[in-house]
């Protein structure tokens, strides 16, 4: 296998696509919004409980490749329990991360996020990488229509 | 688990027709380029992209204006062409072959010029489940403007259609009936002769999308007898944005024109236009007078080697890619019609298209992922997207070898 692709599938990803966290309707959502690739099918919605402006809950569900859905997954665990602009930062720094840009955080700091820097060697997937997070910014910004990342 | 292998046929020389296609030789990510899309687009022969820099080096002018000799030349070249395309799918004249910039502006063509004057409210347009979206989302159009119906023939779990529903949707009200000859996604090759037989009997007006019917099979317009047949020359090993309307002569005759300009009249003044004659009542401004040529080009090129003999080929490398995917664990083929063209649409146990996409990029494999512009299909048949390899004339069996490698590799990172 090349290096890239060991970079981009590793195994957080991997486990994250085969066992989703969060991976499921939020009764008490104040938040519900879709998010759609149409160029490769991926479809998620995302169920966001806030408390003020602390994300008391998170959750997803729908359909897509490895990467989206892995990364879905990740940005639950992530930002759950979070303020709001603490996740929007966290947006800023994974979206600069999966582009191969100085996120300037070291890779502990990243946390599981890490994870995703071999997306940047694969730029056809940044989409996939950045749809959930995509439809978490529009929920927060109080949308509710559907997001694509197109 | 071993299938047993459709013996090799020897006497098509692949090795000497894949010397012509020069993007054939090159590498991608340091591997042997495996070129499996080509029902998205076919590589281009050499004579082809010799005939394309020939007429801009020696031949440029434009057409059916200048007195001048280069003029002369681009016209001879440019209507030449068409009697090409005319022997090629045995039209009988010239002025049936419209050129347009592709199958999705036939269809729209014939939806705009025909559909706008003889379809009404009440009426129906019928097509059938496995349609590309250029031959949905034009009919949709029109429906909406006239407040006609769409049908949809259904299909069945093998991706054919089912001949006796198809029956039942034709109705006294059914004006126009369009389907695929072979469909982008499945592979499915329509019956289409008896399908227009039974639309002609009901009294309806045919057009077959031909995107996938020209580059594999011997079209013969008027032994299918349909009214139109649209298809693209890219898809023919010819350049892209050039295509091919061929209508019943009567029928176009009959048509209002479907874009105004230059090289459509006969004569205009604030008054009055006349339009000029058929095929040109129908290609409005300066032509693709380079894709015209050039697709005449492919088409000549198809022809030196002969379509039986490539459908025989890809028929061989169909049956024995199907049968190698078979052993592939998880795999499931989408699109098991006994009639196929050679597409085949596969999903895989726990691995998204597009991660299989990627993957294979990695081994210098091109398929195809997604929904191919079929999304009711695909809604059809319970999958969000497919992983498609198409075969072309250059396709060899160690390309599909190449292939079942490169998906062992998918299913090592995802299932370790």
């Amino acid at each position: 296998m090349s290096s890239d692709l060991r970079e981009l599938y590793q195994q957080v990803i991997l486990d994250h696509n085969r066992s989703p966290r969060n991976f499921k309707e939020l009764p008490n959502a104040t938040k519900r919004v879709e998010g759609y690739n149409p160029l490769c099918g991926d479809h998620y919605t995302v169920f966001v409980e806030l408390d003020g402006d602390v994300i008391k809950d998170i959750s997803f569900t729908g359909n897509g490749c490895a990467i989206s859905k892995s990364s879905a997954s990740v940005m639950t665990s992530s930002v759950k329990g979070k303020r709001t602009d603490d996740a929007e930062k966290m947006f800023e720094t994974f979206h600069k991360l999966v582009l191969g840009e100085p996120a300037g955080l070291s890779e502990a700091e990243l946390g599981r996020l890490a994870a995703f820097s071999g997306v940047s060697e694969f730029p056809a997937r940044v989409k996939c990488a950045t749809l959930a997070w995509h439809t978490l910014h529009s929920a927060l910004q109080g949308e509710q229509e559907v997001v694509t990342t197109e | 688990m071993t299938a047993v292998l459709p013996e090799r046929r020897t006497e098509y020389d692949v090795e000497r027709i894949r010397r012509d296609f020069p993007i054939l030789h090159r590498t991608i990510r340091g591997k042997p380029l495996v070129y499996l899309d080509n029902a998205a687009t076919t590589q281009k022969p050499q004579a082809v992209i010799d005939r394309l820099v020939r007429y801009y080096s020696e031949e440029n002018s434009n057409v059916h204006r200048g007195v001048h000799y280069l003029s002369e030349v681009a016209t001879a070249a440019y209507e030449s062409a068409r009697t090409t395309v005319k022997k090629f799918v045995n039209a009988r004249d010239e002025k049936e072959i419209v050129f347009t910039r592709g199958t999705t502006e036939g269809i729209n063509l014939v939806m705009s010029s025909w559909g706008r004057r003889n379809v009404a409210a009440g009426d129906e347009i019928l097509i059938t489940a496995i349609e590309h979206h250029s031959n949905i989302v034009p009919w949709q159009l029109l429906c909406e403007e006239k407040n006609a119906k769409l049908r949809i023939a259904p299909v069945n779990d093998a991706g054919d259609v089912i001949v006796d529903e198809f029956a039942k949707l034709l109705t006294r009200r059914t004006k126009i009936v369009a389907f695929g000859h072979a469909s982008n996604a499945l592979g499915t090759i329509n019956p289409v002769k008896k399908m227009i037989a039974m639309a002609h009997a009901n009294g309806s007006v045919v057009l077959v999308d031909g995107a996938q019917g020209v580059p594999h099979l011997d079209v013969d317009v008027q032994d299918l007898d349909c009214d139109f047949y649209a298809f693209s020359g890219h898809k023919v090993y010819g350049p892209t944005g050039i295509g091919v309307l061929y209508g019943k002569q009567a029928l176009l005759e009959a048509m209002p024109p479907y874009q105004g300009g230059g090289d459509m009249i006969l004569s205009v003044s604030f008054e009055k236009t006349t339009y000029n004659a058929l095929p040109y009542k129908f290609e409005a401004g300066t032509p693709d007078i380079s894709g015209v040529i050039g697709l005449a080009a492919a088409l000549d090129y198809v022809g030196s080697i002969g379509l039986r003999k490539i459908a025989a080929h890809e028929h061989d490398l169909l049956l024995y890619a199907t049968a190698r995917l078979k052993e592939i664990p998880g795999l499931r083929i989408i699109g098991t019609a006994a009639e196929k063209a050679s597409v085949i649409s596969f999903t895989l146990e726990g691995v998204h298209p597009h991660d299989i996409g990627t993957i294979l990029d990695q081994e210098g494999i091109a398929v195809r992922t997604g929904h191919h512009c079929a999304q009711p299909l695909m809604m059809r048949f319970n999958v969000p997207a497919t992983g498609r390899a198409s075969f072309g004339l250059y396709n060899t069996r160690e390309e599909a070898d190449a292939l079942i490698a490169g998906l062992t590799k998918v299913i090592e990172i995802f299932h370790g």
